[in-house]
């Protein structure tokens, strides 16, 4: 009883420090979520799906400071992309540093200035992260759902000239921000969103992503190097027939990051990837929390993540497969892998699968261990220094991930951060 | 009730091609569930309910000392303390637990039998039936051919249990000259104390879990081994457990504890009539292994499942954990889970001493409305262990099984290796197969694999078996003997003859 009251008067606690943005479409949307969230109450220690990630600094009323990071030994990433560039600074829009709004294909608007009473954007708000909900509970998002003040609303009606790129600058040591996106891709649509950038001290973010029959969405995501940066991030997905969901994450460095992904595919023949390559060093502590639900006939899902730990970082991977009766011809595959540097490190894995249709092939598969002494050997006795060896080792390790990012300049500019940091960090 | 005078089974049509081997096999596994009857016995109960008295009473019963008395009334204040766990993927009607007998024992047994010759005929006809011979002379039934094998016919010791109490335990003297102590926990108790006392509750504390601490403050009879310094146990010891009272608890206690360098291998074997009402078995299993020791646990579990429509059944609520605490130990579960409309069990190894060793092989079949979650922990704290798990579970009917498991590797497990392998099957679409594994991995040179796959039985597989002349259900049979061989190998000969026909019969009416 004793617990069930400390995690109402913590859920209190962070609920006095924030205002709800009141009138227009959003707010019989965002009243809901905190009913949902005062309900169910905010994560805490012995909640089982936290059961390897501390939520505390996540949910206490102010953010932890951050201090903010020098970045001139980086070039600014997707630079060789032609793009639309986005930007908010510690969460706020920042309109000096954001290109027009207008592009080919696509009509993207601001959560803050979208308030029309009727908005294509309110049969989506809240409603795929509502969904999202069962069986677990994802606190932070319903959150998210009440407060988030700003966020982009993109509506895709066909194919889009360029990607998209959300810029997240942190310049603020104590911002605590929240965004929440709304996309729909219509029938036959098709963008790329690029996310990069450590965004604040604390950053809480949804993503409700809605694909129609035969839509295409593809997401590569850079999370900023700042170490000392936290972040709760939620993508809700629902697809149709034929479409396709792609999404990659590269986490470098930040002190807590939890990244969830909850994806349903609702239509026949869908096609979901999703792909995560980590790399921490010391008290980096990174949490991939992925859920795929499938409710339809001949989907194929497949989640790839793969962590390099050193210095006492501590990788999590929780991957769930649902299939759902009569969802039959369902090919499910997910792979969790860590490389670990070092003695101190750590990773904690749970990858399930909950299958209820016969005729499915689905599996997992996750490792865990130290670099292949016998090929670093190899590539030393050919004269490669045991420093770039062990890279070049690590980028092999990380490839497979990587290589789920579709297009080749974008893979190339990961690639490339990768390299960066292992180069960064050889001890 | 029986299988052998189910009309069915003598209607049935041979085909071509099939021989009268086969026939007589299948007519022997058939029917639905082989232990289905109860023997009539008059039977003591203790009054209906859980309270300290009931807890007093069980212990007076088993003539107990005052130390246990007071460990089982700890226990029992433990208990009320704790909540019944719901993380477990299984769902049942809440268990009533003051609707149960927690104590039941023939009345013949009142007087404990000097031997076996003086134990009630009846209940020797039991096991008889049921297969378990408790004449010394007599070697295990179901294997054909044993005598061929040596000089001497395999030897099984036997311990049985029916409801609340040990009926008798076969070749006492013969292990007594090698050492080996094998008898009854409560015996025990009186005979051993200081064996008991130094052990009991040191591998599965009274507190661990709300099932194990209910089987610590009630447990009524079990096994207990001892096996000295170097010594190979002389033959295989053996459990067999029997339901027979109805709406009682069955709440055993096993305590193996396997000295340096000594081996031993265990069976365990369990029945209960076909009864409307759900019936509860919540055991306890410790295993100590000291250094260069190896201990083989080996189940079939072959409670009564329940009826096609989830009616009565078994709840199988277990605990078992074995505990590596020398150097170099060894241990290896083997469990065939067939039977109990719910089951809840996940026999672990702690491996603390360094190079020591643990195994884990298992065949979970759930059938019709049954429901398996099951698996096992294997916490890896000394330097260079390893541990192996291998697991298949296979669904049909409505039923649910899910396999869930631990694997640790504490900072300072280093060099530890785990390697583990789950598979699903699942026939029909009505069915579910889970995965639940938990990987914790704490230093970089252990390394720790973990697959997992689900399908279905394959399409090719059974056209090949179907063209060759078997039915459907033969054909499903051989390629789910097929899918589970990995683990049957691992069984002792006795229960791998046993464990392949009960893959058969517990999946009988789940195709088509």
């Amino acid at each position: 009883m004793a617990e069930a009251a400390l995690k109402q008067s913590a859920t209190e606690a962070r609920l006095a420090g924030l205002e709800m943005p009141q009138g227009g479409w959003s707010e019989a949307a965002r009243r809901d979520a905190l009913a949902r969230v005062t309900a169910m109450g905010l994560p805490e220690r012995r909640d089982e799906y936290w059961k390897y990630t501390r939520p505390d600094t996540l949910v206490q009323a102010d953010p932890v400071p951050a201090a903010l990071f020098d970045r001139s030994d980086e070039a600014p990433l997707f630079d060789s992309i032609d793009r639309l560039n986005i930007v908010f600074v510690d969460g706020v829009f920042d309109a000096e540093a954001s290109d027009d709004l207008a592009l080919a294909g696509v009509s993207i608007e601001r959560l803050a200035e979208a308030s029309a009473d009727i908005h294509w954007a309110r049969d989506l708000y809240g409603v795929l992260e509502t969904n999202g909900q069962k069986p677990v509970e994802r606190p932070l998002a319903a959150l998210n759902t009440a407060f988030a003040p700003d966020g982009v609303l993109i509506h895709v009606t066909g194919k889009a000239e360029k990607p998209v790129n959300l810029t997240y600058r942190h310049q603020s040591e104590t911002s605590d921000a929240m965004l929440h996106h709304v996309i729909r891709v219509d029938a036959g649509a098709e963008i790329t969103v690029l996310e990069n950038g450590p965004a604040a001290a604390r950053f809480n973010k949804v993503m409700e992503v809605d694909i129609a029959d035969t839509g295409a969405f593809h997401h590569v995501r850079a999370q900023g190097r700042d170490h000392e940066r936290r972040a709760a991030t939620h993508i809700f997905a629902r697809l149709g027939a034929e479409s396709i969901f792609k999404s990659f994450t590269l986490t470098a460095n930040g002190v807590l990051t939890r990244n969830e992904c909850i994806l349903e595919l609702t239509g026949d023949d869908a096609i979901a990837h999703v792909a995560g390559a980590c790399v921490g060093d010391g008290d980096f502590h990174h949490d991939d929390t992925v859920f795929i639900t499938h409710d339809a006939v001949n989907c194929e899902s497949r989640q790839v993540f793969k962590k390099v730990l050193r210095n006492g970082a501590t990788g999590v991977f929780q991957g769930k497969i649902l299939v759902q009766p009569g969802a039959q011809k369902t090919d499910g595959y997910q792979i969790s892998q860590s490389l670990l540097l070092d003695e101190d490190s750590q990773f904690l894995a749970k990858p399930e699968l909950e299958i209820y249709a016969d005729d499915v092939a689905c599996s997992h598969g996750s490792t865990s261990g130290a670099i292949d002494e016998e090929a670093l050997f190899y590539l030393r006795s050919r004269g490669v220094p045991e420093g770039p060896a062990t890279d070049l080792l690590t980028l092999a390790f990380l490839a497979e991930a990587v290589e789920e990012i579709e297009n080749e300049a974008l893979r190339d500019e990961i690639n490339a951060r990768l390299s960066g940091w292992l180069e960064r960090h050889r001890s | 009730m029986a299988a052998l005078d189910n009309p069915d089974a003598g209607e049935m049509q041979v085909k071509e091609g099939v021989d009268q081997e086969t026939v007589d096999a299948v007519r022997e596994v058939g029917g639905k569930y082989k232990y289905g009857w109860s023997t009539d016995i008059e039977m003591e109960y203790a009054p209906k309910g859980l309270s300290t008295d009931i807890v007093r009473l069980i212990s007076e019963k088993n003539e107990e000392p005052e130390w246990m008395l007071e460990w089982r009334l700890a226990a029992y204040e433990r208990w009320l303390q704790k909540k019944e766990p719901k993380w477990a993927m299984v769902d049942y009607p809440e268990i009533d637990f003051q609707d149960q007998y927690y104590y039941a024992r023939p009345k013949s047994m009142e007087v404990k039998p000097k031997s076996l010759d003086e134990v009630d005929p009846k209940l020797l006809e039991t096991y008889k039936k049921l297969g378990i011979p408790l004449k010394e002379q007599m070697i295990l039934a179901g294997v054909e051919g044993a005598e061929e094998l040596g000089d001497e016919p395999r030897k099984v010791a036997v311990d049985a249990v029916f409801d609340s109490v040990s009926v008798g335990t076969t070749f006492q003297d013969e292990l007594k000259k090698a050492g080996v102590i094998f008898c009854s926990i409560s015996e025990a108790i009186q005979e051993h104390p200081e064996l008991v006392k130094k052990y009991l509750g040191t591998v599965v504390p009274v507190s661990d879990n709300y099932y194990a601490t209910l089987n610590s403050a009630v447990f009524s009879d079990g096994s207990f081994v001892y096996v000295p310094p170097g010594v190979r146990c002389p033959m295989e010891l053996s459990t067999y457990f029997r339901i027979n009272a109805e709406n009682t608890g069955q709440f055993e206690r096993t305590l193996i504890i396997a000295d340096k360098g000594s081996y031993v291998s265990y069976l365990e074997g369990c029945t209960a009539p076909q009864r409307d009402i759900a019936q509860l078995h919540a055991a306890v299993v410790e295993i100590i292994v000291e250094e260069d020791a190896e201990v083989k646990y080996s189940t079939v579990q072959n409670w009564y499942p329940g009826d096609e429509n989830g009616k009565g059944g078994i709840y199988n609520f277990v605990t078992k954990r074995a505990d590596c605490r020398g150097d170099r130990a060894k241990v290896m579960w083997t469990q065939v889970e067939t039977g109990s409309a719910v089951t809840w069990k996940y026999p672990s190894c702690i491996l603390r001493g360094d190079d020591s060793q643990g195994e884990f092989y298992s065949i979970a079949i759930a059938n019709n409305m049954q429901q398996a979650d099951t698996g096992t922990k294997m916490v890896h704290l000394g330097k260079r262990t390893k541990s192996r798990i291998v697991s298949k579970g296979i669904s049909a009917g409505k039923a649910q099984n899910t396999y869930r498991g631990l694997v640790s590797m504490h900072p300072k497990a280093k060099e530890g290796r785990n390697y583990t392998q789950c598979d699903s099957l699942l026939i029909g679409d009505k069915c579910g197969a889970h995965t639940v594994p938990y990987i914790e991995v704490r230093n970089n040179s252990s390394r720790v694999e973990h697959e997992a796959t689900t399908s279905k039985v394959d399409d090719d597989q059974l056209f090949y078996c179907r063209s060759r002349g078997m039915d459907e259900e033969e054909a499903v049979a051989l390629v789910v003997n097929g899918f589970c061989k990995d683990v049957l190998q691992a069984l002792p000969m006795e229960f791998a003859m046993e464990a392949q026909q009960l893959v058969a019969i517990s999946l009988e009416g789940s195709v088509g």
